[in-house]
């Protein structure tokens, strides 16, 4: 089996109206950053798991995406899954 | 009549709703609790307010794969009478029993104060003593009851008439100034097509005793206990 690190980001879909990312919009123009014409925010989850290979660890993440870690009537999300070596897996 | 209040760690309102049930209305409350799978022939079953879980990646979120949640599932499916309140109404959205989701208030604040309810549907077991159009006086205490759903699912919700009250003035005037979250068309609360699963924001167990500052939410657990006495003595 091979180490992976899944890297999941979920953020509220575009029709959703964000109000943590207005606001942080407006504390960004108040410190002047007038070029700030939009901000989302989401969450940032990292997943270690095992897998046969890179597309079982995709498929596996997936489902762990759809069953839980999105609420896909307001949330879209996607990840990126590298191989990690085992020394580094464990240190975490 | 008996009610079953689920308790998960982090839930806060479990006794809240035990007082009124037991104290108030005189009617027998089961505790059950999250690993436990026996709903314990419970009439109506109520997933109370709190922070089940922490709230932790979303609200109701965890909640949702809890053992007792298998059995309220299954139970809703069969027609019993699910009533969730606050965190109770994200589990049920998050579970799938209620359609849509609720998301962050507009205005990002934790809001604790009383709201004002327009009753849309008086012929529910849940509002079965009000009259369509009254007023009721219940508080709200969330910080994500903001309820949103797709264009489509809101239009389905509104044309099959399962939204069950929303935000309003004291005079019943339904605006955006009466709205505390942002909730789209100032959904409060709304019930499955079925009519068996209620999920509001609202406390009705904080607006049960007049030492409390009104009978308001009693209205609701009293067409409960009603109701559910007609259906018993006729079954």
């Amino acid at each position: 089996m091979v180490n992976y690190l899944a890297t999941v980001v979920v953020t509220l879909k575009q029709v959703v109206n964000d109000p943590q990312g207005l606001t942080v919009k407006s504390g960004l123009r108040q410190l002047g950053f007038d070029e700030v014409e939009g901000v989302r925010v989401g969450k940032h989850i990292e997943v270690r798991l095992t897998a046969e290979d890179e597309k079982a660890a995709r498929t596996r993440v997936s489902e762990m995406c759809r069953r839980l870690l999105a609420n896909h009537v307001i949330e879209d999300v996607r990840f990126q899954v590298e191989e990690q070596d085992a020394q580094v897996g464990a240190s975490r | 009549m008996k009610f079953g209040v689920v308790v998960f760690p982090g839930t806060w309102s479990d006794r809240d709703c035990g007082q009124v049930i037991e104290q108030v209305l005189g009617a027998e409350v089961r505790y059950l609790w999250h690993k436990d799978r026996d709903l314990q022939g419970c009439d109506c079953v109520i997933l109370p307010g709190g922070f089940s879980y922490g709230d932790y990646l979303r609200c109701g979120a965890i909640a949702r794969f809890s053992p007792v949640m298998e059995s309220v599932v299954t139970f809703a499916e069969h027609g019993g009478l699910v009533w969730g309140i606050c965190n109770g109404f994200q589990v049920l959205c998050e579970t799938g029993l209620l359609p849509g989701a609720l998301i962050r208030n507009e205005a990002c604040q934790f809001r604790c104060e009383p709201a004002h309810l327009f009753v849309e549907r008086a012929d529910l077991i849940y509002t079965a003593n009000l009259d369509r159009g009254a007023v009721l006086e219940i508080p709200i205490s969330h910080g994500e009851g903001n309820y949103f759903a797709d264009p489509a699912t809101l239009s389905q919700i509104e044309q099959n008439g399962q939204v069950v009250f929303r935000y309003c003035q004291p005079d019943g005037l339904v605006v955006p100034a009466a709205n505390p979250n942002g909730s789209l068309h100032n959904i409060a609360g709304i019930v499955n097509e079925a009519g068996n699963v209620l999920g509001m924001m609202p406390h009705p167990e904080r607006r049960a005793e007049v030492e409390l500052g009104g009978e308001d939410g009693l209205k609701l657990f009293n067409s409960v206990v009603d109701a559910m006495n007609d259906i018993l003595v006729a079954s």
